[in-house]
């Protein structure tokens, strides 16, 4: 009797206590996370801005201390002009261009075709050829120089723009044949098998299947292997000398710095413009790179 | 002509597990023949070596009256479904179903025809220009067996299909299997574990256990007269009890001695069948829809014990009833309407036309 009583009681008067709000704890998680990429953002924009306004700017004002270097007083484009009419730099673009796609393309022949025979046909020694592959990106580029240093030389490609091509895939195929293997070993076996049923051989089982379902992995790969080889500084500086065969990383600190004269203003505009080949791949591309570092995480 | 025989097939993989022991199949052209067994009993492996997925450790398999130990899937004129579907992610349900045609170069129009027969018969039209990723699990199950269908090839091989769907759309596609088969009548080999599904689907089901075939047979065959212990335990669903029994000869009839001082009479159309076996400890078998109610029905060779239910479990069209004989569990099928009780005495009768007697040494029915 009585229990009824207090469960109509409890019914009619509900508390109504409040103990915390999801909506008010959404708001200061939301805040803290604007605070935190704010700082990143500022962090990492820096440099870039720096950059930017130098590069506007005329040698005199460079030289200038009374002058503030975040702003500019008369904005030239006279940097930008000089690099693309005076100068090697377009030379050296073209050559960063003409060793990056060649790589990007050897890479990708390469490491493809090795991935999918190290992650499908099973053969002798195959896992540990998987991980031998892998080693190899272990090795420092700063102590493989050396041994190559020989190589290219006995090969008479020393001071030749092609010994690029050829070197540079000892840094990419490694690490994108790596990626690869991951990706394509996500791939269900009954997928190879419903296409060798379907009659496929194993080069359209993999230009047909695999390379289309790996294409974020795929796209991932491209991405690493080209902004490697755009960014790559310590082969050209050992093996290139003169400035018709050098790319854009030695070939700016090379040309623009002569002894102990430093052509800011140029320097900063040539290396904004080749931080721009990077950026359209990035921006082409980052909707499936990010697809990609995520796809394989959790099982779709 | 797309008879599949198997002669002597061994599997064993590396390390000398045998998964396919020496077994012997013939399969007649425009049969649906169905493999189940227990997982590891060898059916998968069986289908895959078929297929050419695996190889072959001895023997021969021949589809068509071509030996194809040696020739790889593609050129096996075979058709697979998989249990995961496996379609492929990046093309449209059209593509899907197109690829194998479109490899063999098969002009367009010639497959375009094909594809939208398929669908008309799966009713999957609406569905051609979708990916894999936008369809529910029975959609995909259809487009796998589309892929299948547009192929016309010699044999269809089903791998374990239905076992990724929900219970509901799994009797549903049975059907839809079943319909498929009477309307392309292609030679059709059928893995499952599920003894339901091999006995609605199969023309003759295969029963498999440890990499051998147990029996072979018509599904009504291998459920009245089953021909080891595991394929009277396999085949039936609540599956067949089995009690411990002694045979004993009283007077020129026999007799069983079961436990809790049960006994029933052997019927006397039986006698000169079992008559070796008398005085041996062996396991007696009897399906729950055997042991029922007290009923009249006129039929000869009932008997009538006495049990206390310890579990009900009622189904709607009929009730079963869960009692231990010492330690032998034991269910029977009742029909609705009567009235039991957990703990109270229940007469039940036991039609011993139906029962089983098994050797427990060669695990044999006798």
């Amino acid at each position: 009797m009585n229990r009824t009583l207090v469960a109509t009681g409890a019914a009619t008067a509900p508390s109504r206590r409040k103990i915390g709000s999801i909506k008010q704890e959404r708001r200061w998680a939301l805040i803290g996370a604007y605070v935190a990429l704010a700082v990143f953002v500022v962090f990492f924009l820096t440099p870039p801005f720096h950059m930017l306004v130098t590069s506007l700017k005329s040698s005199a004002e460079i030289a200038d201390f009374g002058s503030n270097p975040w702003t500019v007083r008369s904005p030239t484009l006279e940097n930008y002009r000089d690099l693309l009419t005076q100068g090697n730099y377009v030379l050296h673009f073209r050559n960063s261009m003409i060793v990056t796609l060649s790589v990007v393309v050897i890479t990708m022949v390469i490491s493809t075709l090795a991935a999918f025979a190290l992650s499908r046909m099973r053969f002798w020694g195959s896992t540990a050829l998987a991980t031998g592959v892998f080693l190899t990106y272990l090795v420092p580029e700063t102590l493989l120089f050396i041994p190559l240093f020989q190589i290219i030389g006995g090969a008479g490609l020393y001071n030749n723009l092609f010994a690029m091509i050829l070197i540079y895939p000892t840094l990419t195929v490694p690490f994108c044949t790596w990626i690869m293997i991951g990706y394509f070993s996500s791939i269900p076996r009954e997928l190879d098998e419903a296409a060798l049923i379907d009659g496929a051989n194993h080069f359209q089982m993999l230009w047909k299947i695999f390379i289309p379902v790996a294409l974020p992995g795929i796209l991932a790969a491209i991405i690493f292997a080209f902004t490697v080889s755009w960014a790559q500084f310590l082969y050209p500086m050992a093996f290139l000398v003169s400035s018709d065969q050098m790319v854009l990383t030695v070939g700016i600190v090379s040309d623009l710095i002569r002894a102990d004269t430093f052509q800011w203003g140029k320097i900063m505009a040539g290396a904004l413009m080749a931080a721009a080949p990077p950026l359209l791949v990035y921006a082409f591309l980052m909707d499936y790179y990010i697809a990609g570092l995520t796809a394989g995480a959790t099982k779709s | 002509m797309a008879q599949v025989s198997l002669r002597k097939v061994f599997k064993s993989y590396e390390g000398d597990v045998p998964a396919v022991k020496g077994i012997d199949l013939e399969i007649a052209d425009h049969e649906f023949v169905v493999l189940v067994g227990p997982s590891g009993c060898g059916k998968s492996t069986t289908l895959r070596m078929v297929a050419g997925l695996e190889d072959i450790t001895s023997g021969e398999i021949s589809i068509g009256g071509f030996v194809v130990n040696d020739v790889p899937p593609r050129n096996r004129d075979i058709a697979m479904v998989f249990q995961n579907y496996a379609l492929y992610p990046h093309m449209t349900v059209f593509d899907n179903m197109a690829f194998g045609l479109t490899l063999r170069r098969f002009p367009k129009d010639e497959i375009r025809r094909r594809v939208q027969n398929a669908a008309r018969i799966l009713d999957i039209t609406p569905l051609l220009d979708r990916k894999p990723k936008a369809l529910s699990g029975g959609q995909r199950q259809r487009v796998a067996m589309g892929r299948a269908i547009v192929r016309d090839p010699q044999v269809f091989l089903f791998d374990e299909p239905l076992s990724n769907l929900d219970a509901k759309l799994r009797v549903q596609m049975r059907t839809e299997i079943k319909k498929v088969h009477q309307t392309v009548k292609t030679t059709t080999i059928y893995v499952t574990h599920d003894q339901v599904e091999a006995m609605t689907l199969a023309d003759r089901v295969v029963v498999m256990n440890h990499g051998v075939i147990e029996q072979v047979g018509r599904p009504q065959e291998l459920y009245h007269r089953p021909t080891t212990r595991f394929v009277a335990g396999f085949i039936g669903s609540p599956a067949m009890n089995f009690l411990p029994a002694q045979l004993e000869n009283s007077a020129g009839a026999l007799r069983l001695n079961l436990p809790n001082g049960i006994t029933f009479p052997v019927p006397s159309g039986r006698t000169a069948r079992y008559q070796a076996y008398v005085g041996r400890e062996l396991i007696f078998g009897i399906r729950p829809e055997h042991l029922t109610e007290v009923k009249p029905t006129g039929k000869p060779n009932l008997a009538i014990f006495e049990a206390k239910p310890q579990v009900i479990e009622p189904m709607g069209m009929e009730t079963l009833v869960h009692f231990w004989l010492q330690e032998n569990e034991v269910s029977a099928r009742l029909d609705p309407a009567v009235q039991a009780e957990v703990g109270c005495p229940l007469p039940l009768q036991a039609d011993l036309d139906q029962m089983h007697l098994i050797d427990p040494q060669t695990d044999r029915v006798l």
